[in-house]
């Protein structure tokens, strides 16, 4: 065994298998304990779905019904009649996308030169990231004194109110930091022998090495911003400017709404299909992505 | 370049040179990250040391420094304590439970399961990338105590669910259970990950000490995952001193206040009554629990491997 064990690919394999049956014996009880957890996971969001194409009359009947009767696209209609959906979707999407666009650029310019330049001051910053890291952008903490600052700057209820507290998170920096360390000095040393400046050097040596772990980061960052609601509850003031839960659960707290269980189910429907249509096209990045941030 | 200088001149001028690369690719960050995250974290601490409200917006000319007044009537309000309380119930059942069906479902899928495992694995995780809000809609909606999901299939098993969200007894462990089903795909993803880290040698010398599956698992596996699980319950704690959606939506914190957590009673002294220095003076408090927690945890997950 161990033998085999130092024989690299095919052992390894072997270890694999290995490692599978030492449980295997008898194990299809494990199966229905996994399958049954698997629909408590996933069959909420099935009944969202189911939910949401059915009918009041339907959705109060006891005891419910599992298919909708008659498949109806009313909840959805009087959704878009009622509020402005399309705005809320086009403000979480500006929104997200610019800070993790702003995370994406910074994280990796500060990583790189935390990881491999030289400058006065470069372990202050360091210790100024590591000290944040652990308390959240535009957290509970924090929101009074930005609230007071925006309303300072007359940012209140806008775009860049939402977007600056999370444009330069601690986190990206770190982990960016970590990865770039990584790549050899050596690689950089040659280019640098060329002629070349630092911000070739990071433009056409360190930024492609980095795809995987921007990717990561990006869509980390994507699904923080787009699921966030805490800072866009305080800071958004008028309805056009809401961004989409800011908007769900604005009004699933409406006396109106609030047995309205077909609207919300629709209304949550628009909330969560296109992150879950993401993820799925994605997923693998996804679970690298948060298996490198917890591993590094 | 700068051959011609003496090399104690060209020296200096590489270090301000250097100096001013390095500034230039972290100044950006710096500037945003001052104003609005570095900044922030002080400024909440000063503010929480005088009775600022709405008018002090405009006019900071009013504000009055009052020392600890604001922590002292903080730690007096029946209603912070309760939310205190709440929050703390949620970081004290809500954690665990967590790293342990997330520790239960990484191994199962790691070794029991090898079909389907990527199914498992993305269904599991489903909850973590979606909006809380949607989720305590969601959920919201199947806790109805008529016709909702959850007690009908109870009264499937011949029970009678309570009014789950109703109830001043049911309402907090219904929260904690929708943070632990939210949560818990989570933990499975870094322990997963950390379990397939684990090098085979160590369960081939176990198998040739002759340790059976428990110990195994208790003496090896166990002890190499403390890192993954460290950072999991770091993580997973400061998460969860700050929870606010699921009762926002579910509840508004009631019945009887039996679900307000401390995020929930910041915002709503802070946005509502526009009392900011004291809703700062309660952040703070809870900045406090955040740092002590995670002090701990450090020291209780990594003195003991």
């Amino acid at each position: 065994m161990s033998v085999e064990a130092s024989q690299g690919g095919h052992a390894d394999l072997e270890a694999t298998q290995d490692r599978n049956r030492r449980f295997s014996s008898g194990n299809w009880w494990l199966y229905v304990l996994v399958s049954l957890g698997l629909v408590v996971m996933v069959g909420p969001f099935v009944w969202m779905i189911l939910g949401s194409f059915k009918s009041q009359a339907e959705l109060l009947s006891v005891p419910p019904t599992w298919l909708p009767a008659h498949f109806s696209w009313d909840n959805f209609q009087r959704l878009f009649e009622r509020l402005d959906f399309p705005r809320y979707f086009l403000n979480s999407t500006v929104v997200a996308g610019f800070i993790t666009l702003a995370n994406v650029a910074f994280a990796s310019m500060v990583g790189y030169a935390l990881a491999k330049l030289s400058f006065a001051g470069r372990k202050t910053v360091l210790l100024l990231v590591l000290l944040t890291l652990m308390v959240p952008p535009a957290g509970p903490i924090t929101i009074v004194p930005l609230f007071i600052l925006m309303s300072k700057l007359n940012l209140v209820n806008s775009y860049a109110a939402v977007i600056l507290p999370f444009a330069a998170g601690p986190f990206g920096v770190f982990l960016m930091r970590q990865f770039i360390s990584t790549i050899p000095d050596d690689v950089l040393d040659a280019a640098r022998v060329d002629g070349a400046g630092e911000w070739t050097v990071f433009r056409r040596i360190v930024l492609p090495l980095l795809g995987p772990g921007l990717a990561a980061l990006g869509i980390f960052t994507f699904l923080q911003a787009w699921n966030g609601f805490l800072w866009p509850l305080v800071v958004l003031t008028s309805d056009e400017m809401y961004t989409l839960p800011v908007a769900l659960a604005t009004f699933a707290r409406e006396g109106q709404y609030q047995a309205d269980y077909g609207l919300l189910m629709a209304g949550s429907c628009m909330v969560v299909i296109p992150v879950i249509l993401v993820f799925l096209v994605l997923q693998r990045h996804f679970t690298q992505s948060i298996a490198m941030t917890g591993i590094k | 370049m700068a051959q011609s200088g003496a090399p104690a001149a060209s020296g200096r001028r590489l270090t301000r040179r250097n100096n001013l690369v390095g500034w230039a690719f972290t100044s950006p960050f710096l500037a945003i990250f001052g104003v609005f995250l570095a900044l922030p974290i002080v400024a909440s601490l000063i503010v929480s040391f005088t009775d600022f409200d709405l008018g002090d917006i405009s006019n900071p000319v009013g504000t009055d420094f009052i020392g600890l007044s604001n922590y002292s009537e903080a730690l007096a309000d029946p209603k912070f304590r309760k939310a205190a309380f709440n929050t703390g119930l949620f970081v004290v059942f809500g954690v665990p439970l967590t790293i342990l069906l997330g520790l239960a479902a990484s191994v199962a899928l790691n070794s029991g399961i090898r079909r389907f495992r990527a199914l498992f694995r993305v269904g599991y995780y489903l909850p973590v990338v979606t909006s809380i809000v949607a989720i305590a809609v969601i959920w919201r909606f199947m806790l109805q105590p008529e016709g909702g999901v959850v007690n009908v299939m109870l009264g499937y098993l011949g029970m009678e669910g309570p009014n789950w969200l109703g109830s001043s007894t049911f309402a907090m462990p219904s929260i904690i259970a929708l943070g632990v089903w939210r949560n818990m795909g989570f933990v499975m993803v870094i322990l997963l990950a950390a379990l397939q880290g684990i090098d085979e040698q160590y369960y081939d010398a176990a198998k040739v000490d002759g340790a059976r599956l428990w110990q195994t698992f208790r003496y090896v596996t166990l002890p190499l995952l403390r890192p993954g699980m460290l950072f999991a319950a770091v993580i997973t704690s400061i998460g969860y001193l700050q929870v606010m959606e699921e009762p926002f939506v579910m509840t508004a914190g009631g019945p009887l206040n039996s679900t307000l957590t401390l995020t929930m009673y910041v915002y709503e002294q802070g946005f509502h009554f526009f009392n900011l220095g004291y809703a700062s003076a309660m952040a703070y408090l809870l900045f406090i629990a955040i740092a002590l927690l995670t002090a701990l945890q450090f020291r209780v997950l990594r003195t003991q491997t």
